[in-house]
């Protein structure tokens, strides 16, 4: 398992560039994420792999290709000390974990990181950092696979049910 | 406690008194699809066991960031498109009518009150005409197309107000440039923008459409305008409705509240290679030009081009700067076309493409190379976004992308005599 470090504002164009949006197969995706941005990733990103990012990683255009990209190239978990919004649900989405920690930052290449969703918190180093909660709307999604498995459960919503969070 | 103009339109379409932070599914009004997200949107619909659309009827859906097709993938997805379009009875506009939120609005599809969702995130530009509308990725617009409705998490709101009458070639793109610049290309994340203010009063819908767009480059969920006059003139000329009020109470709770004056307000640029580094354009005024792009989906209307004329004169664009005007739709063409505005901007030595979305995504055409550097009117300069991550792109408002053309280096449009 490797830690991949990026910075903050970590848009969805520098993720996936918009001229490989006609692309859909996950591991094809792959090959171009982070093109001209970080060209070694595509190349030597291992299953298993992180991604670690300071604020606001995948802001910008919606494209579900980003975590589609990533998740074809193995990652299974992104931490960020925040996320754009669009890319949060649409990891959600696809089955590509988001993780917001305050400390991401201290986390670095070579590190070895676990995650406890139900205790909240980052094991890295044996040291545990702790993470934002998951709502449970989302929590929901992320247990029954994603949102293709959860959606696939029912014929209609049950439309205006509200909960406070 | 009162309730702001996002938590009373949630209120009213989930029947039930819900506030910022609550998660409702609530019911979709109308949804957009475009060529890009919509092939994975359809895929996910059919994956999630769909076989026919909840509302065809409240789909919108058209092709306009790879017309006419640039790739023989981009074509297969407008077959693949267009074949669902038949199979479940969606209206298709196709390639005919120009960029999916310009045609969203002035095909009526986004009124005062209602949630509206695209798989875009400039979605948050329907907040001009009143309605909540936000972004959502393909994967949540199959789930819509299959429900007609989507969770949401109800999100509180930040008030921005805007006071003053602007200068001359001063407008609209240079107060949102600045508000970005303030607020932080993630300060107003997973909450909703408010704009309002005398300025905000005052200003054609075209403006507030500009204002609006730029609300997620702020990380926002959505931009609104509280309808007024000006909006339900523009909605009423396109459907039947019947006006109602709608706006924040008095005793709303925001979560945060800022104040602009645009009076003295110099014309804005945002430096590569993010939407929120704005600054006067004085700081940035010489720097040589390659490519100056004026369209989108914020900047390419009729109101848009009418600045660019004004500014141009009879002047000719510099040879050293390639001008590619792209309107954003068939009407705003029309209108252009009709006030003899294509035929000066032809003549002075621009490229004038059919309304799409052209060099704004970087998928189609008007590229650049390593090193270049782009003067645009859209609303990204990420790296990479426009071509090569080795080229610049500035963004700035209609008046100043026509002086930079002009003189072939960032100009001050107030200096244009
Ligand atoms: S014009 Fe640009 S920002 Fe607008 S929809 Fe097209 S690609 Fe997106």
């Amino acid at each position: 398992m490797r830690v991949w470090k990026f910075g903050d504002n970590i848009d969805t164009d520098a993720i996936i560039p918009g001229r490989f949006l006609t692309i859909y197969d996950p591991r094809e995706l792959a090959k171009h994420a982070f093109e001209g941005i970080r060209d070694e990733f595509s190349s030597e990103v291992k299953t298993g792999d992180i991604i670690v990012a300071g604020k606001n990683f995948g802001c910008g255009s919606s494209r579900e290709h980003a975590p589609i990209a990533l998740k074809g190239a193995g990652i299974t978990m992104v931490i960020a000390e925040s996320f754009a919004r669009i890319f949060y649900r649409n990891a959600i989405n696809v089955g590509l974990l988001p993780v917001v920690c305050d400390e991401a930052g201290s986390i670095i290449e070579g590190n070895s990181v676990m995650v406890d969703l139900t205790g909240g918190y980052l094991i890295v180093e044996g040291e545990k950092l702790p993470i934002e909660p998951i709502p449970d709307f989302l929590m929901r999604i992320i247990n029954s696979g994603g949102l293709v498995e959860y959606a696939r459960e029912f014929e209609e919503v049950p439309v205006c049910i509200a909960s406070h969070q | 406690m009162g309730a702001t103009i996002v938590e009373k339109i949630f209120s009213m379409k989930c029947k039930k008194e819900v506030c910022a932070g609550d998660v409702v599914m609530a019911p979709v009004d109308n949804a957009m699809i475009h060529d890009i997200t919509g092939p994975l949107a359809i895929r996910k619909f059919y994956e999630m066991g769909g076989k026919q659309v909840h509302s065809p009827e409240r789909v919108t859906m058209l092709f306009d960031h790879q017309i006419p097709a640039d790739s023989i993938g981009a074509a297969e997805n407008h077959v693949y498109m267009r074949n669902f379009a038949k199979e479940q009875g969606i209206y298709n506009y196709d390639l005919r009518e120009g960029v999916c939120h310009q045609v969203t609005m002035e095909m009526g599809k986004a009124a005062p009150g209602e949630i509206v969702v695209g798989a875009d995130s400039h979605t948050c530009m329907y907040g001009a005409g009143g309605a909540f509308a936000t972004g959502i990725g393909s994967t949540d617009m199959g789930f819509a197309l299959k429900f007609g409705a989507l969770y949401f998490r109800v999100p509180e709101t930040i008030r921005v107000t805007a006071n003053g009458s602007f200068q001359k070639r001063v407008g609209p793109k240079d107060l949102i440039l600045s508000v970005a610049a303030d607020i932080g290309a993630d300060g107003a994340t997973y909450k909703a923008i408010e704009f309002t203010g005398n300025t905000m009063k005052a200003m054609n819908m075209s403006g507030r459409m500009t204002c609006c767009n730029m609300a997620i480059e702020m990380g926002a969920k959505a931009g609104i305008v509280p309808p007024d006059t000006i909006t339900w003139d523009y909605i009423s000329r396109l459907r039947n409705i019947v006006p109602f009020p709608l706006e924040s109470d008095n005793n709303a709770s925001f979560i945060g509240e800022r104040t602009y004056n645009v009076t003295n307000l110099s014309p804005q640029v945002a430096e590569p290679h993010n939407v929120d580094l704005g600054v006067d354009v004085a700081k940035v005024a010489g720097t040589t030009i390659d490519q100056v792009f004026i369209g989108s989906c914020t900047n390419g209307r009729f109101e848009d081009f009418v600045e660019v004329a004004e500014v141009l004169g009879n002047r000719n664009f510099s040879d050293n700067v390639r001008v590619i005007i792209i309107p954003a739709s068939r009407q705003e063409y029309l209108k252009t076309l009709r006030a003899g505005l294509i035929e000066r901007f032809v003549t002075a030595g621009a490229l004038v493409e059919a309304p799409c979305c052209g060099p704004c995504m970087g998928g189609a055409f008007g590229l650049l190379a390593p090193g270049e550097v782009s003067l645009s009117t859209s609303n990204r300069n990420f790296k990479g976004r426009q071509g090569s991550t080795g080229a610049s792109v500035y963004l700035c408002s209609p008046a100043t992308a026509a002086a930079s053309g002009i003189y072939g280096e960032i100009t001050d449009p107030r200096e244009v005599e």
